[in-house]
């Protein structure tokens, strides 16, 4: 019986996820939109989008080969599955353990793998220039983001996201500078894994600055909806993330009774909300800089991941 | 069990005297190949049924050699392990090598060296006394310098041949010196005599040093990698293959024999050295890698790259013994030897993959190549499976191991040295870096060579590799998954390996539910790698399935949209070095003094604009160039002696009598 709800549980995650990153984004996008004093876009407007991708024919281009039509069906999976892991509403999920917070990195990392295969498949220049791009970003977020998960690792005693979650909850873990250095360096990456503005422009097509767009220039159709999903679904991921380990407040634990499975919920909502708000208004306040700037910036992200390890170190002694 | 590897040794030297003889017959190279895959394989499953076994110790001496030492040979789990690694390595290789030997024009130059490499690598693993050691270590060097020497009317293969051999003298040099101050003023070179010998810490710790010079110039450790990116792409591709994935093992083996068993209780600081020199050498290796633009070179310099993370999990396995903490020891020694196995199988796998786009179209230039996944779809399908195995993508092997290596980090608490404290977080970020690095330096490779369009005729041509070469590739893949979705066997079949040397083992991960592995406690960290394949299997093909039932499933073929501005012709496509460009400007700039010449001609002129790029390779600069010249100019200078009258080279040969006699005398 308890494994039927656990799974129910689980299952419950899995589509809630789904089904949630479009309106994350479609938030965004109104928010940001009536920041610049706009009108824009009905909140729904991304599952539009998405329905209307989904029924349309895909226009293939001549040179593509049989892996530029997988991949976006394993950028997908392995994004879901990713967001999948990270708690939302509770902890101590059913299949909570088969990841912990380095694997569902490295499950990013996979996706991001294969997108930038993409980029170079079809042999054009944009593609080519979006791909380069991405992995010299990659190359300096991933690092940072994992000096954040040591950070967090040493604080907490675990690589698991939900003790991780219980042990910032529960446990006397107070107020540290090392947390606040690594929140800084996390948003950071988060902001440059997701294509955001300082970084990269997600409403951006026709310009040499694209990084994101660039690589998916060629998709169309059912492909460039699996593209978009995942694309929100990271969005959603990572500002789960921080909610679950800076802001744990309200999440239900693993034996739960069902008011505090509705309180989690009513929570996530609502940190959800306030994530995508100051997002918009970080986007609409700042301008996008140079492509060789963004290292100096991902490098700062890096050596706040570090700062914030070693400060644990010496203050854990003292 | 000893008794039957001692056999296949024999086999194999058998088979390469029998090359010898029948050389020059069309039937010479299955046979050769047939054989050595056949001992191979025996020599693998045995050392696979002695690891899992758990049986005794055996020992063996047979009265060759020394006169009053003899031939010393002993079985062990660590020489079971790398025997089943070598073993793998040597059987895929021979595989290969049944199709891809086809197209080598000389082969009497390959045929003979390559079951006596063979023969060499196993014997290494299995030596029981210093003087069997060395003679096979300097065999196994030799008998590879013979492979990468195949080709040999290139220019740039008898360099890297040059170069390969004074780096491998250098390091059985310095091997030598270090098992002569194990073996004592007493000359005991048997290893069970060492190891009942403890040399003083000065001395062990000159060991220690000298191990890792020795072991580290023929396993890659930066800055004494400078050998490898030029002989290993120089040999054939199933022997580079082998020197990459498996001859770099062997010198893993050699390290963790001298440093973890013979030389007795390490210093902590050892650790220290280690460490730092596997994260230079992970970060440097992968550096270098994605400057290269040749197939196999770039794959060479990654090998660099692996090693360092072999290194790190040897040094942080080093570091938790000095402190006592055994589990964590364990922990990281697992990752390490783990990450030996992983690297073997991805690595041939590449290599073999490179081999094939090279018979396919006599390229390894990745500028000359592209569009190949549509002429050989199904060798594009395994290099994939590679590249992602060796960029550490969940659900594959490479992954498991640095999941493994990075839990021994955070396990860093435990230590109780500041340096250390200090240190281990930072290699942690190094590593970090590599893994990323790893990620961007493959995306070129698989992307340049196999993906956008074709950008020559030859490439527009290429034909899919034969059936033997393709089931090594297949078979090398499918243990890529293998592992990394079931990594509790290969975690439980190493407990005996690490158990000997630092005296404790990983918990069992045979009995935990669902598969998955949990290096310490389910609380603190686990991963399941079964289980995020299926979800990933599961979830993708039911998206497939729903999109394609209820939306759409139409297609059609257009021109590429390219933001409206296709061109047709190849060249616009992004090259290797211009994939690499950003990277470039990010580290290379400190790493590589990298500096960008734009030469733009003025409006009206209709030359075309170039640039040009000058790097540098600091460490050839700083450590090699120097040696070199200094060498050549005292060839210079002594070059006079060679032209003496025979009244002065009497005169030279009693003036040096004399020294030598006053010396002597004056000597107390």
């Amino acid at each position: 019986m308890a494994v039927i709800v656990d799974l129910a549980v689980q299952g419950a995650q899995m589509l809630l996820v789904l089904l949630l990153a479009p309106l994350l984004t479609g938030l965004v996008r109104k928010t940001k939109a009536r920041f610049l004093r706009r009108r824009g876009p009905p909140l729904l407007q991304p599952y539009r989008d998405l329905v209307r991708l989904m029924r349309k024919e895909v226009v293939l281009a001549e040179s593509a080969s049989w892996l530029f039509r997988v991949i976006p069906y394993i950028i997908f999976a392995a994004t879901w599955v990713a967001a999948s892991l990270v708690p939302t509403f509770r902890t101590g999920l059913l299949f909570s353990w088969s990841a912990d917070l380095i694997a569902i990195i490295a499950l990013l990392g996979s996706a991001r793998f294969f997108l930038a295969l993409a980029g170079m498949d079809v042999g054009t220049s944009f593609g080519g220039i979006g791909s380069s791009r991405e992995v010299m970003i990659a190359s300096l977020a991933e690092p940072a983001m994992i000096m954040v998960v040591f950070t967090l690792a040493l604080v907490a005693g675990s690589t698991q996201l939900s003790t991780m979650a219980g042990a910032l909850l529960y446990s006397e873990v107070g107020l540290r500078v090392s947390l606040g250095l690594a929140l800084v360096a996390l948003v950071m990456v988060a902001i440059a894994e997701n294509a955001r503005i300082p970084v990269d422009n997600p409403a951006t097509h026709l310009e040499l600055t694209m990084v994101h767009e660039a690589m998916v220039l060629e998709y169309s159709g059912r492909h460039l909806a699996l593209i978009d999903l995942a694309a929100a679904l990271k969005l959603l991921l990572y500002l789960s993330l921080i909610a679950c380990i800076f802001m744990p407040w309200g999440i239900a634990r693993a034996d739960a009774s069902l008011t505090a499975l509705g309180l989690g919920l009513v929570s996530y909502f609502g940190k959800l909300a306030v994530g995508g708000l100051l997002l918009a208004l970080f986007e609409t306040s700042i301008a996008k800089m140079r492509v060789f700037r963004v290292p100096e910036f991902l490098g700062a992200a890096l050596m706040l991941g570090l700062l914030a390890t070693l400060l644990l170190f010496v203050s854990r002694s003292l | 069990m000893l008794t039957l590897v001692l056999l296949c040794i024999g086999a194999l030297f058998g088979v390469s005297a029998l090359a010898i003889a029948i050389g020059r017959s069309a039937l010479a190279t299955p046979i050769v190949y047939g054989s050595s895959l056949v001992v191979s394989l025996l020599s693998c499953l045995t050392g696979v049924a002695h690891l899992l076994s758990g049986s005794a110790v055996e020992r063996l001496t047979l009265p060759l050699g020394l006169p009053w030492l003899g031939t010393h040979f002993r079985l062990d789990a660590l020489s079971a392990y790398f025997l089943a690694v070598v073993g793998l390595g040597t059987f895929a290789a021979s595989l290969f090598a049944l199709g891809y030997g086809r197209h080598e024009k000389t082969p009497s130059r390959v045929l003979p060296f390559y079951s006596a490499f063979l023969a060499a690598m196993n014997l290494v693993v299995l030596a029981d006394d210093a003087f069997s050691f060395l003679v096979s270590w300097e065999f196994m060097s030799l008998s590879s310098w013979a492979l990468v020497m195949a080709h040999h009317r290139e220019q740039e293969n008898v360099r890297a041949g040059y170069v390969y051999l004074v780096m491998a003298s250098f390091g059985t040099l310095a091997l030598l010196l270090a098992f002569g101050l194990l073996a004592g003023p007493d000359g005991g070179y048997g290893f069970a005599e060492i190891r009942d010998n403890h040399p003083s810490a000065v001395f062990a710790a000159l060991v220690m040093i000298l191990a890792l010079v020795g072991a580290g110039s023929k396993a890659g450790l930066v800055p004494l990698h400078a050998w490898l990116p030029l002989a290993h792409p120089a040999a054939p591709s199933h022997v580079s293959a082998l020197m990459s994935g498996v001859m770099t093992k062997v010198a893993v083996y050699g390290f963790v024999r001298i440093v973890f068993d013979l030389v007795g209780p390490p210093a902590w600081w050892w650790s220290i050295v280690v460490l730092t020199l596997g994260g230079i050498t992970a970060v440097m290796g992968v550096l270098y890698a994605l400057m290269q633009h040749d197939l196999k070179r770039l794959l060479a310099y990654h090998t660099v790259e692996n090693i360092g993370i072999i290194f790190i999990g040897l040094g942080l396995a080093l570091a938790f013994k000095t402190h006592g903490a055994d589990f964590a020891a364990a922990l990281a020694m697992t990752a390490g030897l783990l990450h030996v196995f992983n690297h073997s199988v991805f690595k041939s796998l590449l290599f073999f993959g490179a081999g094939a786009v090279l018979t396919a179209t006599g390229e390894r230039d990745m500028e000359h190549l592209g569009g190949l996944i549509h002429r050989m779809p199904q060798t594009a399908f395994v290099f994939l499976v590679g590249c992602a195995a060796i960029s550490a993508l969940p659900p594959l092997n490479g992954f498991v191991s640095e999941w493994l290596t990075f839990q021994a980090i955070l396990l860093s608490p435990q230590l109780s040295s500041w340096g250390l404290k200090l240190l281990v977080p930072a290699v942690g970020a190094l590593l970090a870096l590599s893994a990323a690095l790893a990620a961007a330096c493959f995306v070129k490779a698989f992307g340049v060579t196999f993906l956008g369009r074709p950008r020559t005729p030859a490439a527009e041509r290429a034909q899919e590799t034969d059936r033997f070469s393709r089931a090594a590739m297949f078979f090398l893949a499918a243990l890529c998954l293998v592992a990394g979705i079931l990594p509790g066997l290969f975690i439980d079949a190493l407990a005996r390996v690490v158990q000997a040397f630092v005296g404790a083992r990983m918990p069992v991960q045979a009995g935990v539910e669902w598969l998955s592995i949990v290096p310490i406690a389910e609380s603190r960290s686990s991963y399941n790698g079964l289980l995020v394949f299926l979800f990933m299997v599961i979830s993708g093909t039911l998206m497939a399935f729903a999109i394609h039932r209820l939306a759409s499933d139409r297609l059609r073929r257009a021109p590429a949209w390219d933001c409206g501005y296709p061109d047709p012709s190849p060249v616009t496509q992004y090259s290797a070095s211009s994939f690499a460009q950003p990277i470039r400007r990010v580290f290379g700039t400190v790493v590589f003094r990298v500096r960008e010449h734009g030469e733009m001609p003025p409006p009206g002129d209709t030359r075309p604009a170039r640039l040009t790029v000058e790097l540098h390779d600091r460490v050839w600069d700083a450590l090699y160039a120097p040696v070199a010249n200094a060498v050549g100019f005292a060839a210079d200078r002594l070059n006079r002696l060679q032209f003496l009258t025979i009244r002065q080279f009497l005169s030279l040969v009693f003036a040096s009598l004399v020294t030598l006699l006053l010396v002597l005398a004056i000597w107390p």
